[in-house]
This record gives C-alpha cells, structure tokens and sequence, in this order.
C-alpha cells in the first residue's frame, strides 16, 4: 500500500495517462483527474477537453500571461494551445453526449461492479450538484474512475453503489494506487497489480467481487 | 436605427420583482458583473435565476443569491457557493439541480423553437423522477422540456453597435445559447466598437437578438 497520499495520487495519474492516442478527446475532472495532464507523453497528442467551453486546453499561464476570461471547468486559469479552439456550452456538451470524448476520466464517492458510479452528492451532508458529471459519464466513449482504494480505510470499489447515482454501468476501467480494474460484461476484472502491492492486499480492500485476469500485469 | 445603448437608469426600469433571469457565466467567468450591480442596487425581490452554477457570494450571479434577493434557481451546480445551500436548508431559496448538458441543451430548445428533446442523461438516476421516458432503437432516453426567460444577461467580449456580440476566450459559455431564450436580452458590453468594425464572418450572437446594450464606461 503507497501511505502517501500524494505519491499515490501522482501513481494513478501516471498510469491513466497511458490510455491514451493520439489525436483523441480527454475530458479531466477536477482534482486527481487533473493531474493526469502531467503525465500525457510528449508525443502523444490529445485534445483536453473543458466543458466551459474549450478544446485543446493548455497548462496554467505563465505569471504575467493570465487572462481571467480563459479558465477551465474548475475556474482555474489556463491557457489553450494554438490548435484549440472555443465555444459555447451547448456545443460543448453536444461534444460531451455526442460521443466525441474518448475519455472522461473523474473522481467517485463510490463505484461498484456493475460500473454504476455515485459521484455527486451525499444526501444531507454535501449538496454539490452534478455540474456536467452525468452527461460526461453517459456521453463518453470510455468512462475512467481515478481514486484512491479506500477512504478512511473503507473501500470505495464496492458490490453495490448506496449512494444515489451519476449513471447506470456507465463505468469501463478503475484505476486506483492498488492495481487497475476492468468492468466486463462477465464481471469486474483485475488486470493490474501495484509492484508494491499484491492480488491479496486488493481483496482485502476491496468490497466488490473480480476475478484475476490470466494475464495479469504489473503497475508501476 | 441602431439605438441601443441603455442607461443604467433605464435598464433598472426593466427589472421587476418575480422575474425569471437567464445569466450568463461559469464560475464567475463571462458574468455581466455590472448588469448584477444593477440588480443588486434596485433589490428586486423573488427572481428566479437560470444559470450554469451559482458561482461564488461575492462574484457574478452568486452575489444575488447573496444579498437574498432570489427565490428560486435552476442550476447544474452550487458547490462554489455556501450561501446557496444555506438559503436552500433554511427554506428561503428554491433550488433545481439540472445536469449542465441537459440545463443548456433545455436553454436551446427554448430558444430554437423546440418543444423539448430526448436525453440519455440522468437515466435511472433521481433525475429521471417525474418524467417520461421514451426507448428509441433500444437505448432509454428522458424527455427534457424547453425553458424560457424574461430576460437574458449576457457579457459580450466586444459588441458593435447594432447589437452584434463576439466573445472572448470562455466568457462565451452560456451566453450567445441564453441570447434566443428569453424576451428581452440585455448585452453588457467588455468593449463597444462601431458598425463595421466586427467581421460578420466572426459574429457569434446576431445584432437583432440583442436589445439593449449597456456600456458600464458611459455612466
């Protein structure tokens, strides 16, 4: 188990980002998913997608550079590169349900093995909304979970999802600081495993049934 | 022809109590902040807001919510904005949470003349409760019906004086879609420039959806 929060947050970007090809759309959520841009190899070259209203987002303006009317869907200030381009919401999310987002990749309050996801809201206590997390999820061609494998110590891959729902098996690959999971039509499968973790240290931590791939592999 | 400009006096005179507002705005980004200003200074009372989020208490739209002067919000999300779910525990502001997509596609159909559209979007979710449900080759969908405002606010980057708006980097957002949506649209120009400057082949929002143009620089 990698005890730093920081480095296991860092791990999970760093494999997600070896999904992708070039010339594809990625949508990041905001906090870990964000990360994941760090971690795109240079030759790969992917749209970043913002639902305010951007493609081909670029990283954070250099100091001096700011300008407050170019932000990404978490209002922090970005920049975009010179092949992106800008508009509206409802093109935006035409993009989103459309199908023309390879790649949405978002954090979960809990995921299940039916690849139902419930992100948005823990009744009476965190009333957020949804923002744009149900369409991108069911709009998507490849929904990725980033999270880490517990909270708190209690696991977040469960049986079945108890709090209300972003979308129904919606799900395709959970990556987490553990290992990496793949939602299949026979039940959720483990493909990878941590180096530094093991087949039975993820059973342990996690509440969903899965089966070991034959060929299971090793994350780095 | 061609006149336009608004006065901060004559656009107070448009704003009633109990009306339906249609925002522009993301997070704050591409707000009329001084469209709000004016807002706030008359204290309507009871508005109903359409909007993206509800932003932050002291920036854009979420400072209305602040000074407590709306009743209910149709909204994708409210995080941003403590004042917005106190108002909703206490009782004193309604809040409908709408999934973006479907918040601004149901913009669209009211605007573009639509009676409403099938989403995929919040299938077997609680956003599915109360609504029909229609399957089409197989897949479910939700039907989503239109929404309309009084009036639409939106922040142009720059606006000629016809009415023609262009918008700067995501300032666009849900802007040039709340333009068609609403009877009266008001344009809060960054920069107002004369006729002919603006290539029409750049013209995002057409001249005559806009009604009045406020230039915050003139007052």
């Amino acid at each position: 188990m990698i005890e730093d929060v920081k480095l296991a947050k860092e791990t999970i970007a760093r494999r997600i980002a070896k999904e992708f090809k070039n010339d594809q759309i990625v949508n990041l959520g905001i906090g870990l998913p964000t990360l994941v841009a760090n971690h795109i190899p240079a030759d790969v070259n992917v749209y970043l997608q913002s639902e305010n209203g951007i493609m081909g987002m670029g990283p954070a303006p250099e100091p001096g550079k700011e300008d407050p009317d170019i932000t990404n869907a978490g209002g922090s200030l970005v920049t975009v590169l010179p092949h992106g381009s800008y508009f509206d919401s409802a093109v935006s999310f035409g993009l989103i349900r459309g199908s023309h987002v390879e790649y949405t990749v978002l954090g979960a309050l809990e995921v299940d093995q039916e690849g139902n996801l419930a992100s948005w809201i823990i009744p009476g206590k965190k009333v957020p909304g949804m923002g744009g997390a149900m369409d991108l999820v069911v709009g998507a061609k490849n929904v990725i979970v980033s999270t880490l494998h517990t909270e708190k110590g209690r696991p977040k891959i469960l049986k079945r999802c108890k709090l209300p729902l972003t979308a129904v098996k919606v799900v395709k690959m959970i990556v987490t600081e553990l290992g990496v999971f793949r939602v299949t039509p026979q039940g959720l499968v483990l493909t990878e495993v941590h180096k530094e973790s093991s087949v039975d240290e993820i059973r342990a931590n996690t509440e969903a049934d899965f089966t070991v791939a034959a060929d299971l592999k090793t994350m780095e | 022809m061609f006149n336009k400009l608004i006065s901060k006096e004559k656009f107070a005179d448009l704003l009633k109590d109990d009306m339906v507002l249609m925002i522009g705005g993301f997070l704050g980004c591409g707000s009329p902040e001084k469209l709000i200003d004016l807002i706030i200074e008359k204290r309507v009372k009871n508005l109903t807001i359409i909007c993206n989020d509800t932003s932050f208490p002291d920036k854009g739209l979420g400072r209305l919510i602040a000074e407590k002067l709306v009743g209910r919000v149709l909204t994708s999300h409210i995080g941003t904005n403590p004042e917005t779910g106190k108002q909703m525990v206490e009782g004193s502001l309604k809040v409908e949470l709408v999934p973006q997509g479907t918040l601004i596609e149901r913009i669209r159909a009211g605007g573009m003349g639509l009676g409403g559209f099938l989403t995929p979007t919040g299938v077997g979710t609680v956003v599915e409760e109360g609504k029909q449900k229609m399957t089409i080759d197989g897949r479910e969908y939700l039907l989503e019906l239109p929404l309309r405002a009084d009036m639409a606010l939106i922040k142009g980057g720059t606006v000629d004086k016809a009415g023609n708006v262009i918008y700067h980097g995501t300032a666009r957002n849900f802007n040039p879609v709340i333009a068609f949506a609403a009877d009266t649209v008001v344009a809060e120009a960054g920069k107002l420039v004369d006729i002919g400057t603006l290539n029409p082949e750049s013209i995002v929002t057409p001249a005559p959806l806009v009604d009045h143009i406020y230039v915050p620089a003139q007052d």
